[in-house]
């Protein structure tokens, strides 16, 4: 029984991975027909619950996957939950990666890399805007967004420095009362 | 190249890439380790996100292949994974309690919204560190505003806008 759990978790997530164009955040609403409206997995309230402590944590936004394998099966959901939704993106990505690279110094495929950078660019834009949206419109947060922005644009220290500047600095308006 | 360096460089950026992986992992590619450059780090980046599944972990695969092959690809994973793996399985067991402090909500309040600063701001160093273009700079404002103004759904601005840039961008040199 536990066994078909798992393979149930492998095989629902492999076939989220590959809808996952633009980063994991993009696949939550089918995530979430799937896990709670379709299968009963978790209810809406854990899924919410599941999300908001994976976006608390460091590293990419797709281990939101492992948790729902945790919270489902323990360690073994969680690898399980972790090989499905990065199993056919990766070997996707390894294989287009190297069918570039045999075509080497190709004119077009230098064209196609200076091509894609301004998607680079406007989307990593875009998602700083929106987190900032999201998180809080308060005048507090909008000047450690922008602080941290200026610092990173500017600078060429570790952008954790800004990160952790924020943190320290909400905790201090947090104890004054200024939050 | 060693395995083990990719490891450490990808552990580094798993472990501290608060608010997203993007900025700590150019600061890791191209300022500390120097495996690329601004251009070749955006340039990958960019094919990162038009390929199906977590940009990241994409970037991770792509590289470790090249400078070590397939186990090279398959460490760099592991090390980019591990570290947010035994941290979110912490949180997780034991959020009830950090939820509750004002300090912690305080701090994850603070990091969340310097994280997005974060993101902004390397885009804008990414934009300052490669040749000028002014195609690119428009090119770039369209990516924003289609994904943070307008919303669009991202498989739409990458069929629209990658082939928009592969036939302006490169033509020009």
């Amino acid at each position: 029984m536990k066994d078909d759990l798992l393979v149930q978790i492998f095989l629902r997530f492999a076939g989220i991975s590959l809808l996952a164009v633009g980063g994991a955040v993009a696949t939550l609403p089918e995530a979430e027909r799937q896990i709670v409206s379709q299968l009963h997995w978790l209810t809406p309230e854990q899924f919410a619950q599941t999300f908001a402590i994976a976006q608390t944590s460091p590293g990419p936004n797709v281990i939101v996957y492992s948790l729902f394998g945790w919270k489902l099966a323990g360690l073994a959901g969680l690898i399980a939950a972790t090989l499905g939704v990065l199993g056919p993106s990766s070997l996707l990505a390894f294989g287009v990666a190297r069918v570039m690279r045999r075509a080497g110094e190709a004119a077009w495929l230098a064209r196609l890399k200076q091509g894609l950078t301004p998607l680079a660019i406007g989307l990593m834009a875009a998602s700083g805007y929106l987190l900032a949206r999201a998180a809080d419109s308060g005048i507090f947060a909008i000047l450690v967004t922008v602080a941290s922005s200026a610092f990173v644009a500017f600078s060429s220290r570790s952008p954790l420095w800004a990160m952790a500047a924020g943190a320290a600095l909400s905790v201090i308006a947090g104890r004054a009362g200024w939050l | 190249m060693r395995r083990i360096d990719l490891f450490l460089g990808f552990f580094k950026m798993g472990a501290l890439g608060f608010g997203g992986t993007g900025p700590i992992m150019r600061a890791v590619i191209v300022d500390d380790c120097r495996w690329l450059d601004d251009a070749e780090f955006a340039g990958l980046l960019g094919l990162c996100q038009a390929l199906p599944g977590a940009n990241t972990c994409n970037f991770a695969v792509i590289l470790g292949d090249r400078f070590c092959g397939a186990g090279g690809a398959a460490m760099a994973l592991l090390g980019l994974l591990l570290a947010p793996l035994a941290i979110l399985v912490t949180l997780a067991s034991f959020f009830a309690v950090f939820a509750a402090n004002a300090d912690v909500r305080a701090a994850l309040f603070g990091a969340s919204a310097a994280g997005a600063g974060l993101a902004i701001g390397t885009a804008l160093k990414m934009a300052r560190n490669i040749p000028r273009d002014p195609v690119l700079i428009v090119l770039s404002g369209a990516a924003f505003a289609a994904a943070a103004l307008l919303r669009l759904p991202l498989p739409a601005i990458i069929a629209v806008l990658a082939p928009a840039g592969f036939l302006l961008v490169g033509a020009r040199r």
